[in-house]
Order: C-alpha cells, then structure tokens, then sequence
C-alpha cells in the first residue's frame, strides 16, 4: 500500500484518508444539506420574500415592493424595541463581561491562590447556577420575587418599614424594562465568570512580576497583560452574548408580553405578535428581516475587529 | 446579609476597593497564606456575590413547601411552619407533570441523538474528507446557527402546517437537529481536521471501507468530544422556548419551560404555586447538571476558544 502510485498520492493531498478522492466524501453531507436546506435555507429567504408582501396568512401574500420597509423606518414601536434591545446588551453584555472580569481575577488570583481552589470553584458554580436553567425558569423565578401585591420583595421591604417603596415592579413602565435588565444580569453573569476564569490560566506569573518589577500597579497590569492574553474569549463572550441579547424573548413573553405599553417589547417579541397575534405577518417578516440583518452585521464587525486585534498583535 | 464570612478585619480596610487590593496576589506570592485584611474584604465581596446569586434560588425553595395562608402571616424569608406539599402536588397534577417531562424528555433525547449523526456525516466529509470549498460550507452552517428562529418561524410554521406536523412532537425534533447539527459540525469538523492521521492510515491499509473507518475507528476515538455535545444538545434543546412554543400548542405535547410558562399570570396560581412551578421547573436541568458537572465545565470552557 506504501507503494502505492505517487500519482495518487497527489490526488490524496486534500484529504486526510489515504487510498481515496475527495469526491466520494460528497456523500456524507447529503442528507445534512437537505435538512439544512429545507429548515433553514429556504425558510429564511422565504421570510425575506414575505417582508415584501402584504400577507394576513390566509390569502396567498401580494406583493407591495418596499411598503413594509418603509413603515418600518416611522414605526416608533419599532425603534422602541430597538432601544430595549440596547437595555438587553447592556444586561446581558456589558455589565456581566466587566463583573465578570473582576470577579474572575477576583477568584483566579486571590480567592484560589490564598484561600484554597476549593473556595474559587464553589462560588463559580454557584454565580453560574442560573445559566443552567431554561431562561423561561429563570424568568419565573425572578419574577415571583417581583409579584405585585405579596411578592416577596414587597413584603420584606414593608416589613422593614420601606413599606412606601413597595411596587408594581414589573407592572409599572418605569421599573418594567429595568427589572428585566436585573433578571438578564442574574441570568448571564456565571457565564463570563467561568470562560474567564479558564483562560487566565494561560496568563503565565512571571509576566506579572515583570511588570511589578517594572512599577507597574495592579489595573496596569490588569489591563496590559490579563485582558490582553484573554483577549480571544472576550471576543467570543461578547459576541455570543450580544446575539443572545438581540434574541431576548422568553422572559418578555412570560414576564410583560412587551408592556405595560411598548415599555419592555423587544424586536423578536414585536415579530412574534405580529405574526400570530395581529396577522400582519408581511409586517413581522419584516422585522424579524431586519433583525437578522443586524445580527449579521454585528457578527462581522466582531469578526472583523477581532482579527484586526490579532494582526496587531502579531 | 445574615452571614459575615469575613469576621476577622474588614472594616479597617473597607476603602480598598476591589481593584486595589487585588494588587497583592503576586507579591503575596511568596508567602501564600499571608492573608491582608484586604483579602478578607475581596472575599466577603465575592461571597456576597454569591449570596446575592443563589437567595432567589432559595427562596424558591423555601416557599413551595408552604401554604399560601403560612405564607402570608410568616412572610418568604420565614422556613415552613409545617411541610406542605399541596402548592406542588396542586402543580404537578394541573399541568400532568410526568407528560411534560417525557415530552422534554423525548425531544431533547431524540434532537441529540439525530443531531450528532448529522454533525458527524457533515465533519467526516468536511474535517477528513477535506471537499472542495469547506471553509464556505461551514460557513453556512454556522450561519443556520446564528440566525434568529424569529426569521425562520413563520415558513416553518406554514410549512409543518402543510405537511400536518404542526402541533407534534417531531416538527420541533426535526428543526432543532438541524440547528444544533450546524453547531455540531462546526466544531466536529474543526477537531476532525486534526485527526492523527497514522490511525487513518492504518485503518485503511488493513482495508477497511470508508463507512468502516468512521464508524469503527472515527467516531470511538471521538467518542469523549461526542459525549460533550451531546450532553450539550440535550440541555440546549430542554432550554428552548420560541419554535416549542409556537409549534406545541395542544397541552399534551407542550415541554416543561412551555408548560410552566403558559401558566404563568393564571388566576388560580396563587403566591406558593407559582413558587412550586418555578421549583418543579428548575429541578431537571438541576439535577441534570449535578451529574454532569464535570462533563459541562470542560465543555463549557473548550467551546469558548473553539
């Protein structure tokens, strides 16, 4: 078989199994393409297609050109959720990446170093608890705390005389959207936390006692070597949160439905009830349309700044 | 709140904010159980953290082993004057439990199952087969994963109709294999890419077909990246919401999350119900992670950097 002609052995070059083409290989991703194809393929240019249209979901959609793009644009509901949907990236972005970021420097080299590993990883899991629930759960749980009338949190502050404090928490548009952000950080921060705390294993000491050497303080320090060397997952977390955070629906579904008013609607909640709630779904392929547009666009850029960062680097 | 954990010393050095007191790990180096009162501060902080994370958890807990009238009088942070068990036994018999965990159940299990014999046939040809223009055929699958299912919904929701699964079971097995396959064969074929080649060379050499290969040699080997995604899948798919939700409408083929949510706002949830249906909502994925825990750090931290 070593023998084997050295002509094939050109051939061979591209794939790792020798003695075969890479043609054969097609095989293997038929039935993966075909389901590719009709789950998500078609569905998504048919949902483009579908934000060109007026359609009620009875009668076969007509097509009305760049109406519904337009309406778009002039929708305040629109750019409501738009700006909730900032609300969800501060919440589930911004906040839990930089708690996250002290926190895991916090355990990684202080708490495990001089009060055991065992500490560090006991209250890692404990701050990653809430990512492991459906985040529905999650929601329902905050929420019971925040029930208007003998939900927990105004009880206790009724019985610790801030009885004037107490709240239609999620019921009242001026602290809806913020209890939603309280329940998002809850749900996130353990997610950064433990990403975190694995890289900065690749952080090597002596670099830092260089930089002590040097007369370097510690967010020097922090912010030139840690953050640098970690720099890869920050990407990834803040990318993979951001699209979570653009996606938010189960907690607005099961918490506010969007309200009171358009206070909580988010862009993936306003499609929703547009499609099966007020059947404008020419309408609600639009902004799901839109939505997804976004999504790849904030992909790019991450992608992009990323790689910039790394050529930098290098 | 009632727990001060960091008895010793923390007031004399309460100014130093975390940041700052952090300076002393690698100077403390030397001496490692030299502990600054400022290590006690960062300490409390964290534990407080903590606290704060895992109270609501316990609340839960607490409150859906009491009666509403219980409730009332000793307020959430009281323990049960007595054991009731009427708020969760009420629960579970309204919404008919075991079916809900079975649909999750099944649906997870199934979605697992299928989606990694199509991450492994997808990576088999990408990762080992190498075929021409991979890198745009991964492309699009991770783009199958990236997309929002708000902008798949309503073709899928029209189409499952027209085919007469709308409202069963496998109309959501069938979208989430693919959703999580796409991730599956991403990541299956980058670590397929790396596969030592001297063990494909010899299993070819001793003659063994292509389809042999992958299945007698390729996915064993693999067999502890496999077990990750699948236990990953499972989860993922138990957590889902939007497409369950809108596909499951009759009650007896809704998941748990589905189940309990719907629930939610209901004029016979009264205060430790709600409390028991968030319980019973949190106990699988609960009890899930503890025996997995192992597994799902490794996972957790190898999927960050790919």
């Amino acid at each position: 078989m070593v023998s084997a002609s050295p002509k094939r052995k050109k051939r061979q070059s591209q794939s790792l199994l020798p003695a075969s083409t890479g043609g054969g290989f097609w095989w293997y991703l038929v039935p993966g393409f075909v389901l590719l194809t009709g789950v998500v393929l078609v569905p998504l240019v048919w949902n483009v297609y579908l934000s060109f249209t007026s359609y009620r979901g009875i009668r076969p959609p007509k097509w009305i050109g760049l109406e519904n793009w337009t309406r778009l644009l002039s929708d305040e509901k629109f750019w409501t959720s738009f700006g909730n949907s900032v609300a969800m990236i501060i919440a589930m972005v911004v906040v839990p990446t930089l708690v996250g970021l002290v926190l895991a420097a916090m355990l990684f080299d202080l708490i495990g170093k001089k009060f055991g590993g065992g500490v560090a990883s006991f209250l890692r899991a404990t701050y990653y608890l809430p990512q492991i629930l459906p985040v529905v759960i999650a929601a329902i749980v905050i929420g019971w705390i925040l029930r208007p009338e003998n939900g927990a949190l105004n009880v206790i502050l009724k019985t610790v005389g801030l009885g004037s404090l107490q709240h239609n928490w999620l019921g009242s548009p001026d602290t809806a959207l913020p209890a939603i952000m309280v329940i998002m950080v809850w749900v996130q921060l353990g997610y950064p936390v433990v990403i975190f705390m694995a890289a900065l294993q690749r952080v090597n000491p002596e670099l830092y006692e260089a930089a002590e050497l040097d007369g370097a303080n510690w967010f020097q320090r922090f912010r030139w070597i840690t953050v640098s060397i970690i720099r890869p997952e920050i990407f990834v977390v803040t990318l993979t949160c951001t699209i979570a955070a653009l996606k938010v629906f189960g907690p607005i579904y099961t918490l506010t439905r969007g309200g009171p008013g358009t206070s909580t609607i988010v862009p993936s909640y306003y499609s929703y009830s547009e499609f099966f709630q007020t059947q404008q779904v020419g309408y609600g392929a639009t902004i799901s349309t839109a939505l997804t547009v976004l999504i790849v666009i904030v992909s790019f850029l991450f992608i992009a700044a990323q790689n910039r960062a790394e050529k930098k680097e290098s | 709140m009632t727990m001060s954990l960091a008895p010793n010393h923390p007031a004399q050095d309460a100014g130093s904010q975390p940041p700052d007191a952090g300076s002393k790990p690698t100077g403390a180096k030397r001496k490692p159980h030299r502990k600054k009162p400022s290590d006690w501060v960062i300490l409390a902080t964290a534990i407080v953290v903590g606290i704060l994370i895992a109270v609501p958890f316990l609340m839960i807990l607490v409150n859906s082993f009491k009666s509403p009238a219980d409730y009332n009088t000793g307020g959430p942070l009281q323990l049960p004057t007595h054991l009731y068990f009427d708020g969760i036994v009420n629960f579970w018999n309204r919404v008919d439990f075991p079916q809900k965990l079975w649909n999750s159940v099944f649906i997870s299990g199934m979605v697992s199952i299928l989606a990694i014999i199509i991450s492994v046939l997808n990576a088999y040809a990408l990762g080992i087969g190498r075929v021409k223009a991979r890198l745009w055929i991964i492309v699009l699958f991770l783009l199958a994963n990236m997309v929002p299912q708000e902008a798949l919904l309503y073709p899928l929701y029209s189409m499952f109709k027209a085919l007469g699964l709308y409202d069963n079971v496998w109309s959501v097995i069938i979208i989430f294999t693919v959703i999580q396959g796409a991730f599956g064969t991403y990541l299956l074929s980058s670590v397929y890419g790396t596969f030592p080649k001297e063990i494909l060379e010899a299993a070819s050499l001793d003659g063994a077909s292509r389809w042999t290969i992958l299945w007698r040699v390729i996915v064993p080997i693999s067999r502890p990246t496999l077990s990750v995604l699948l236990i990953f899948f499972f989860i993922w798919t138990w957590n889902e919401f939007l497409i369950p939700l809108t596909f499951l409408v009759s009650n007896a083929n809704q998941t748990v999350p589905v189940a309990i949510s719907v629930l939610q706002g209901d004029r016979l949830m009264d205060v430790t119900t709600t409390s028991a249906s968030a319980l019973l909502g949190l106990l699988p994925t609960l009890i899930f992670f503890l025996i997995f825990q192992r597994t799902l750090t490794r996972g957790i931290t190898a999927g960050a950097v790919k």
